[in-house]
């Protein structure tokens, strides 16, 4: 468990939390190599089922970063991709996994600190939560050895 | 539409626990729709049974598919060259689907994922609502198109109860009184010498009091 880095799925909304992971980058502000983005048109495209498959798959924590309160270039996408991450909460929950495994967070384009400090904070958190139990299952390995 | 709920993952664990290999069957009607049992849905239970299993050290495999529609033989017939290769089936489709399916699989075992709930309209996004009993003697056109069998909780045919306040029905303040909105509709069609018309004791054989039901067209039928 010592050496165990998580695999942190980021999914950023292209009008905020992805340019201000840009930002961040050419502030040099350095944030966890785990955190792997995927850029979004919009935070309300990202659905539950991209969240349950990074986790299926064997992300240890997914988390979707989009506009502030009332910034949202589609002006509801970030509400409702809140909406999203609380029904994978929950489904989460009923299967035994720990919920906080998923979360949203709300930036604007400008913010490279904050999405410096989320990445960190997020990753930090995933750490201590360990590794996803998906993953540690032995069928698991199994399966992921044959593809 | 026919409106469904997908059942507690405790209660679908537990059916799914005897078996290694299942086919996973959702349909692009209804309870599509209804967010319940499409493709997406088939995918986010798919991955939360392989999730909990794997997380059991359990060996579970799930083979995901989404028929055109699971209440017709023709589309059924696709699961064919699947079925030999699982242990059983969880459908997502409504309970029509589901029989369907044990109809012509008589040897797989077959489970409902869902809870088929009645037939309704969509109310706004996410928000569905009962409208419909499938009487099989439709009274809309004399109710100012709303049911007093679907929508009234008393099923009355000449209301309102004396529970109506305010537009409520007494059995919750967030139900509206179908008599009310009756009223209301036949009041801004101008036809309230409807409402004082006493409607006759309805015949529920139509429905399912005459037992399960069935139609035939000639003209279709081969
Ligand atoms: S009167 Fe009968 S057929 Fe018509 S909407 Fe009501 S239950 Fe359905
Ligand atoms: S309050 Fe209205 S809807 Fe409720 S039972 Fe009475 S008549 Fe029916």
């Amino acid at each position: 468990m010592q050496n165990f880095e998580p695999v942190i799925v980021a999914f950023c909304c292209h009008y905020c939390a992805y340019t201000a992971a840009d930002m961040a980058g050419s502030k040099r502000l350095g944030y966890p190599p785990n955190v792997k983005i995927i850029r979004v048109p919009c935070s309300g495209k990202v659905d539950a089922i991209h969240m349950m498959k990074a986790l299926e798959k064997g992300a240890d924590g997914v988390y979707v970063a989009g506009c502030l309160d009332g910034d949202c270039h589609f002006k509801t996408g970030n509400i409702r991709a809140a909406r999203h991450v609380e029904a994978v909460k929950k489904l989460l929950d009923e299967i035994g996994i720990e919920k906080e495994r998923v979360e949203m967070f709300s930036m604007s384009a400008g913010m490279g600190e904050k999405f410096a400090e989320v990445a960190s904070e997020f990753t930090e958190r995933i750490r201590k939560l360990g590794p996803n139990p998906v993953k540690t299952s032995a069928f698991a390995q199994v399966r992921q050895a044959v593809g | 539409m026919i409106t469904a709920e997908r059942k507690p993952m405790e209660e679908l664990t537990e059916c799914m626990k005897p078996f290694g290999r299942i086919l996973l069957v959702g349909c692009n009607e209804c309870v599509t729709v209804c967010a319940a049992g499409g493709r997406k849905e088939v995918g986010l239970l798919s991955s939360a049974l392989q999730m909990h299993f794997m997380k059991e050290n359990k060996p579970f495999e799930v083979k995901e598919l989404t028929l055109e529609r699971q209440c017709d033989p023709e589309y059924v017939e696709e699961l064919a060259p699947h079925i030999n290769q699982v242990d059983a089936v969880l459908s997502m489709a409504c309970g029509c689907g589901v029989q369907e399916i044990a109809r012509r699989y008589k040897e797989k075992p077959v489970f409902p994922a869902v809870n088929t709930k009645f037939m309704g309209a969509s109310e706004s996004q996410g928000v569905w609502a009962e409208r419909c009993a499938g009487c099989g003697d439709c009274v809309l056109g004399i109710t100012g198109g709303v049911c007093p069998i679907a929508r009234c909780s008393k099923q009355l045919f000449n209301g309102p109860c004396g529970g109506s306040t305010n537009g409520k029905c007494e059995i919750d303040s967030s139900v509206d009184c179908a008599w009310q909105l009756i009223w209301d509709r036949l009041k801004a069609l101008g036809k309230v010498d409807l409402y004082e018309e006493n409607i006759a004791a309805k015949d529920w054989r139509t429905g399912r009091g005459g037992g399960p039901r069935k139609i035939i067209r000639e003209d279709l039928a081969s």
